[in-house]
C-alpha cells in the first residue's frame, strides 16, 4: 500500500519535472529566436489584440480594488488619526503588489486563454505542421510575438491599472471617508518612492511573459479535438494564476528586501 | 528522390510502420494506399520530418533527414510542399495570403512579383481572383485547391498529398486529380499522394504502394499492381469497389 502511494507521489513529481522541463525548453527556444529580427507587424497586431482591448476589464478591476483597499483601511487609519497615511498606503499597496498581482491575473484570464485557444485550434486543425512544413518555426512565428506582446503590454496595463486603482482610492477617500484631496495626494507624494512602482513594473514583465509562454506552452501540447482546446485553455488558465501568486512572493523578496 | 530504408514508427508502444523500405524516383508520382490507420499518413509525415523514426533512415535527394535538427530539415523542407488532408489553410489570413506565405517568409521577391504568382498559381488551380477570399468562405474542395496552390507557390521539387480527395464529391475528386496530373506535368515534381481511393490512385500515379497494418507489402507499377495475387490487396480492393459502389447507389 505504502510502495503504491509512493510510486504514485513519484510519478506525479515526474510528470511535473518534465512539464517544468519542457516549458523552460520552450522559453529557452524562443529567447533563442530574438536573435532574428521580430516580425514587428505581428508583434504590433498582439499588443493591440492582448493589450489594448485589456483595457476595460483591467480598468473596472483596479478601480474597485482601489476603491474597496481605501474602503476598508479609511475608516481605521482615521480612528487612529492616519488619515494622513491613506494615500500612501493604497498608492503603495497597488504600485507594489495588487497592480502588477490583479493585472496578471486578469491577463492570464484573458490573454492567456485567447492564446492557447488560438494556438490549440491551429494545432488541431494542422496549421503548425504547415507552418513547419513550409521551414517557417512556430517558435519564431507564433511564440516571439506574442512574448514580447505581453512583456510590453502587461506593464503598461499595470501602470494604467495603478493610475486608475490610485484614483478609485482617491474618490472614496474624499466621498465616503471625509478626508481631503490634498491629504490624499500629499500622503501618496510623501510616501511613495518610485521604486514602490519600478518594483511593480518588473513583477509585471516576469509576469507576461510567464503568461505567454504557458499560452504558448499549453496551446502546442494541446491534444486532439475541441474538448483538448477546452481544457489546453483552462489549463493556461490555472498554470498561469498559480505561478503569478508564486513568483510574487520570491520577486517581492528579491526586490523589496 | 526519396528513400526510406528499414524505417520503423511507433506511438506509445502501438506500431505504426514496421521495416518500410521504398525509394521514389525524381518526376514520379507515387500513390500509397491502405485502410484508415494503416500507416500513410505517418509515412508522408516521416518524409517531411514532422516526426522522426525510431530507426532506419530517410534520405530527400542527397539529404539523410532522419537526425538532422529543425534548422537543417527546413532546408530540406524548402524544396518540398504538402496538401494537408483538412488544407491546414492559416484561417486567419486571406487566400492570397496563404499562396504568398512561403514566398514572403523566404525571398526577398518584390509585392508585384508575389502578386503575380499567386494570381499564377491560383488560376492553376481554377480559383482566379479569388485573393481576398477568407478561408472560412470556401467549400471543401476550393480549400483543397489553394492548399495546392500554396504548396506549389514556392516551386517544389517534391509534393506530398496527405487525402487530397478525401471529403469531397466524385467531380471534385475528379478535378482534383486532373490538377494533381497537371502539377505534375507542368512543374514536373516528384508526387507522393496518400489515398484510399483506388480509383484515384491509378489514375494519378505511376506506381502504387500499398501499407497493410504498418507494412509495405506491395510496390509496383499501376497495370502491374491490379494484377498481384495477394489477399490482402484483394480484400482492400473489394472493400473500395463496394464502398464506391454504395456511393453510386
Amino acid at each position: 500500500m505504502l510502495i503504491r502511494v509512493l510510486e504514485a507521489i513519484g510519478r506525479y513529481v515526474l510528470r511535473k519535472l518534465n512539464y517544468t522541463g519542457e516549458i523552460v525548453m520552450l522559453l529557452i527556444a524562443t529567447f533563442r529566436q530574438l536573435n532574428h529580427p521580430p516580425r514587428w507587424k505581428h508583434v504590433l497586431r498582439q499588443m493591440s489584440h492582448l493589450g489594448v482591448d485589456s483595457l476595460t476589464i483591467v480598468s473596472l478591476t483596479m478601480l474597485f480594488t482601489g476603491m474597496v483597499l481605501t474602503l476598508q483601511i479609511g475608516h481605521e487609519l482615521l480612528r487612529f488619526g492616519a488619515q494622513n497615511t491613506i494615500g500612501g498606503i493604497v498608492a503603495i499597496g497597488i504600485g507594489r503588489e495588487l497592480g502588477p498581482v490583479l493585472v496578471g491575473v486578469v491577463c492570464a484570464g484573458r490573454v492567456g486563454a485567447a492564446i492557447t485557444a488560438e494556438i490549440s485550434t491551429m494545432k488541431v486543425t494542422e496549421q503548425i505542421d504547415a507552418l513547419r512544413v513550409m521551414a517557417t518555426s512556430p517558435v519564431g512565428y507564433l511564440i516571439v510575438p506574442r512574448m514580447i506582446a505581453c512583456a510590453c503590454m502587461v506593464p503598461l496595463l499595470t501602470v494604467f491599472g495603478d493610475i486608475i486603482g490610485v484614483l478609485g482610492g482617491w474618490v472614496i477617500a474624499t466621498k465616503y471617508v471625509g478626508i481631503s484631496s490634498f491629504l490624499y495626494m500629499n500622503s501618496i507624494n510623501v510616501y511613495v518612492e518610485a521604486y514602490d512602482m519600478t518594483g511593480g513594473i518588473v513583477k509585471s514583465v516576469v509576469f507576461g511573459v510567464v503568461i505567454a509562454v504557458l499560452g504558448c506552452y499549453y496551446g502546442l501540447r494541446c491534444p486532439d479535438g475541441a474538448e483538448g482546446v477546452g481544457k489546453a485553455t483552462t489549463r493556461t488558465v490555472v498554470a498561469s494564476i498559480i505561478m503569478i501568486f508564486m513568483l510574487n512572493v520570491f520577486l517581492s523578496m528579491l526586490l523589496y528586501r | 528522390m526519396i528513400k526510406l530504408e528499414n524505417v520503423c514508427k511507433s506511438f506509445d508502444g502501438v506500431p505504426a510502420l514496421k521495416d518500410v523500405s521504398l525509394e521514389i524516383e525524381d518526376g514520379e508520382t507515387m500513390a500509397i494506399i491502405g485502410g484508415s490507420g494503416s500507416g500513410k499518413s505517418t509515412l508522408l509525415r516521416l518524409i517531411i520530418g514532422l516526426i522522426k523514426p525510431d530507426s532506419g533512415r530517410i534520405w530527400i535527394d542527397d539529404d539523410e533527414i532522419t537526425h538532422m535538427d529543425e534548422k537543417e530539415l527546413d532546408r530540406v523542407r524548402l524544396k518540398m510542399g504538402m496538401v494537408f488532408q483538412y488544407s491546414a489553410l492559416f484561417d486567419s489570413m486571406t487566400v492570397g495570403d496563404n499562396v504568398s506565405f512561403g514566398l514572403r517568409e523566404h525571398t526577398d521577391l518584390s509585392e508585384d512579383k508575389i502578386q503575380e504568382i499567386v494570381a499564377e498559381k491560383l488560376e492553376l488551380v481554377g480559383l482566379p481572383g479569388m485573393q481576398k477570399m477568407m478561408p472560412g468562405e470556401l467549400s471543401g474542395g476550393m480549400k483543397k485547391r489553394v492548399s495546392l496552390a500554396r504548396a506549389i507557390a514556392f516551386a517544389p521539387k517534391i509534393i506530398l498529398y496527405d487525402e487530397p480527395s478525401s471529403g469531397l464529391d466524385p467531380i471534385m475528386t475528379g478535378k482534383i486529380d486532373d490538377l494533381i496530373i497537371h502539377a505534375q506535368k507542368e512543374l514536373n515534381v516528384t508526387s507522393v499522394v496518400v489515398t484510399h481511393d483506388m480509383a484515384s490512385a491509378c489514375h494519378i500515379s505511376d506506381r502504387i504502394a500499398m501499407i497493410y497494418e504498418g507494412e509495405l507489402i506491395a510496390v509496383d507499377t499501376v497495370k502491374n499492381f491490379k494484377q498481384i495475387d495477394d489477399p490482402r490487396i484483394r480484400a482492400f480492393m473489394k472493400s473500395v469497389e463496394l464502398h464506391e459502389k454504395g456511393e453510386r447507389e
